[in-house]
């Protein structure tokens, strides 16, 4: 199996890739589960078929793993899947290459979805989501629609989810809900005073918080349950809960748009052709594969151009031109500068 | 020996002394040679990790010594906190092992051996079956729309679902179920020697059961007792899957957070600081306990 894959891809280098023809196969690591999956069918096989790049496919991606590989001088990780966050701080502390642009084509991705150190490749939101037997139809007459009603428990009593473990996507939330507007968020929370003003509102609800979450697994288990009301986490999570018959429903205003990417552990040992690679799977042709597998959106945008998936597929997209408007970007700087102060703040309310 | 009998004819003796000497030392050094595999292992996967983690604990952000990963640890009340609840489930989920475990030993230990062995099974199936799956069990149980709330509501137990997981009693209940056949192991074979006769003979005295049970079969089972618990609370200082999955991130235990920060912040020099304060708390905490209880035998080979 191994010979005739290494076959075919020695045959497809000689023919296509002068460049890639000698090169040794890289190492992609990605998250397990329903995620790594649809990457595989959209991303992985197809991009290194055509590149005639050979992948070896990990799973655990984790930065702190990545980190631990580039402190200890022993990289085997090529490229690696990992929030935006995630790469931010790993890029912070110097364990990532910077990304050749000059190799890979970005030109036509949405702003704010790459970095110097990373490439994004799939967009998801941070959402509301509720039961649709207690609170209603999204969009219908009562139902929640913004984080001011996710914190008003007089208009819509129950219980609530939050985060665990981790500040990422946890303090916006509370400063929209306090009357800060979208687009001042990220200026807010870069004062002491803004973090305060956040995590006192969390406290506030913090008695209607039944449970707080630690994994995506968890945030559509919480719902299929009905051991919570109302819940945040990532979209997707809540497609495939409401596919399993959960009463879920969740609302694009004012979620937090926010995107996965690649990145590259400084000293990776196939820098060159794991480049290359990160160019051939950015293209809009596989990405445009991807809303079949998961419902996360691509970063690149001609993706919408070329895609074959369905109208009401595409529309469901947090990347999609008519959801977009309606969210708030995440911001790398600020996480990059304020996480950590940020997290010590949000432990310290998580242990009273 | 030798020594102790010095006393008698020291010039004739002197010889011998000195031969059985050399004999005993030689005796020692080959038995001791028997413990070098275990010590190589010992250095190897304890102490030499373990000289890593405190090293790593002292090294500043710049790469020099420095004390700024315990200087962090003052600066948020959270830290104080999560040791507090760490020590806190650690004592309560051993109390209540103690409570269980103490009554079922006792009633395994008077059955007769055969018996024993066959309630003995019910005790160590569910230690060889997977702590995560013994965890989400108790979850699927206890949980709002679980077994447990849906069979009290409609049988009218209750009314509204009890919050019995997501807190610190779920915690509770899932780390003394998994702690159990910890205490009763060693507790079980504690009770198992005490000789049926003494028992006998405090009636034969003159107490009654309840009296030679507190004066002569509990004391007996003490040291069984003591070694379980110990057992017990020194491995739920450092559990991490049970509180997370059951604590509803309400119980941070410093497992937890040495997970959050390495996690978020790939600051190892922080997460092992964490580490050793949690080791030398530990220490403390049993040297303090083994005076207080008399148990320093038990624990630290001193009589």
């Amino acid at each position: 199996m191994e010979i005739r894959t290494g076959l075919a891809a020695a045959i497809a280098a000689t023919f296509a890739l002068g460049a890639a023809a000698t090169a040794e196969p890289i190492t992609v690591v990605s998250w397990g589960g329903s995620y790594g999956q649809a990457q595989d069918n959209a991303l992985f096989n197809d991009a290194s078929r055509n590149s005639g790049i050979e992948i070896i496919r990990e799973s655990g991606a984790s930065m702190s793993k990545a980190c631990l590989q580039v402190e200890s001088g022993a990289v085997t990780w090529d490229l690696v899947v990992t929030g935006s966050g995630g790469a931010a701080a790993a890029a912070a502390k110097g364990c990532l290459e910077k990304i050749d642009y000059s190799v890979v084509d970005v030109s036509d991705f949405y702003p704010n979805t790459y970095t110097d150190h990373c490439v994004g490749s799939d967009v998801f939101a941070t959402v509301m989501a509720w039961n649709t037997d207690k609170y209603g139809a999204p969009g219908s007459d009562g139902a929640p629609n913004s984080w001011a009603d996710f914190f008003d428990v007089e208009k819509f009593p129950g219980t609530r989810a939050y985060r665990a473990n981790n500040v990422d996507g946890a303090l916006e939330p509370a400063v929209m809900a306090d009357g800060v507007a979208p687009e001042d968020v990220y200026k807010v929370l870069a004062t002491r005073e803004g973090k305060e003003r956040a995590i006192n509102k969390i406290r506030e609800l913090k008695p209607h918080i039944a449970v707080f979450w630690e994994s995506g697994a968890m945030q559509a288990q919480l719902m299929k349950d009905g051991e919570v009301d109302m819940t945040t986490g990532w979209n997707g999570r809540f497609d495939n809960a409401k596919k399993d018959g959960a009463t879920v429903g969740y609302t694009f205003n004012q979620a937090l748009l926010d995107y996965d990417c690649f990145a590259m552990p400084k000293g990776a040992p196939n820098k060159d052709t794991a480049m290359a690679f990160l160019a051939e799977v950015s293209k809009a042709e596989y990405q445009a594969n991807l809303p079949f597998h998961i419902t996360y959106g691509p970063t690149n945008k001609k993706a919408y151009e070329v895609t074959t998936a369905p109208a009401e597929l595409i529309r469901a997209l947090p990347s999609h031109p008519d959801n977009v408007p309606f969210m708030v970007s995440v911001s790398l700087d600020w996480y990059a500068e304020h996480r950590a102060e940020a997290l010590e703040m949000y432990i310290e309310m998580l242990s009273e | 020996m030798a020594r102790a009998d010095a006393g008698g004819s020291r010039s004739g003796k002197h010889l011998h002394e000195a031969a059985l000497k050399r004999q005993h030392a030689r005796e020692q050094w080959s038995v001791l040679s028997l413990v070098v595999p275990a010590m190589i292992v010992i250095v190897l996967i304890i102490l030499i990790p373990l000289s890593w983690l405190f090293y790593l604990s002292f090294l500043g952000d710049d790469g020099g010594f420095s004390l700024e990963n315990y200087h962090k640890m003052t600066q948020y009340k959270s830290y104080y906190r999560i040791f507090v609840t760490t020590f806190q489930v650690s004592i309560l989920t051993t109390l209540a092992c103690i409570a269980l475990g103490y009554p079922l030993a006792f009633f395994l230990a008077q059955l007769p051996p055969r018996w024993a062995g066959v309630f003995m099974l019910a005790v160590l199936l569910p230690f060889w079956t997977s702590l995560l799956v013994r965890t989400y069990a108790w979850l699927v149980l206890l949980q709002k729309r679980g077994i447990l709330n849906e069979f009290a509501m409609q049988v009218g137990l209750w009314e509204t679902p009890i919050k019995l997981v997501h807190n610190l009693t779920g915690t509770l209940i899932g780390m003394a179920h998994i702690m159990l056949p910890f205490l009763i192991l060693p507790l079980y074979n504690a009770m198992r020697k005490i000789d049926k006769d003494m028992m006998h003979a405090a009636a034969n005295l003159g107490a009654n059961p309840i009296n030679a049970f507190w004066r002569v079969y509990f004391p007996l089972s003490l040291p069984g007792m003591v070694a379980g618990s110990l057992i017990v609370f020194v491995l739920c200082l450092g559990f991490y899957v049970t509180p997370a999955v059951l604590g509803g991130g309400r119980v941070i235990m410093v497992s937890n957070h040495i997970t959050a920060i390495l996690e978020n912040q790939f600051d190892w020099g922080a997460a092992s600081a964490l580490g050793v304060v949690l080791l030398v708390a530990t220490t403390f905490t049993l040297y303090v306990a083994a005076r207080l209880f008399k148990f320093d035998a038990a624990l630290f080979g001193r009589d």
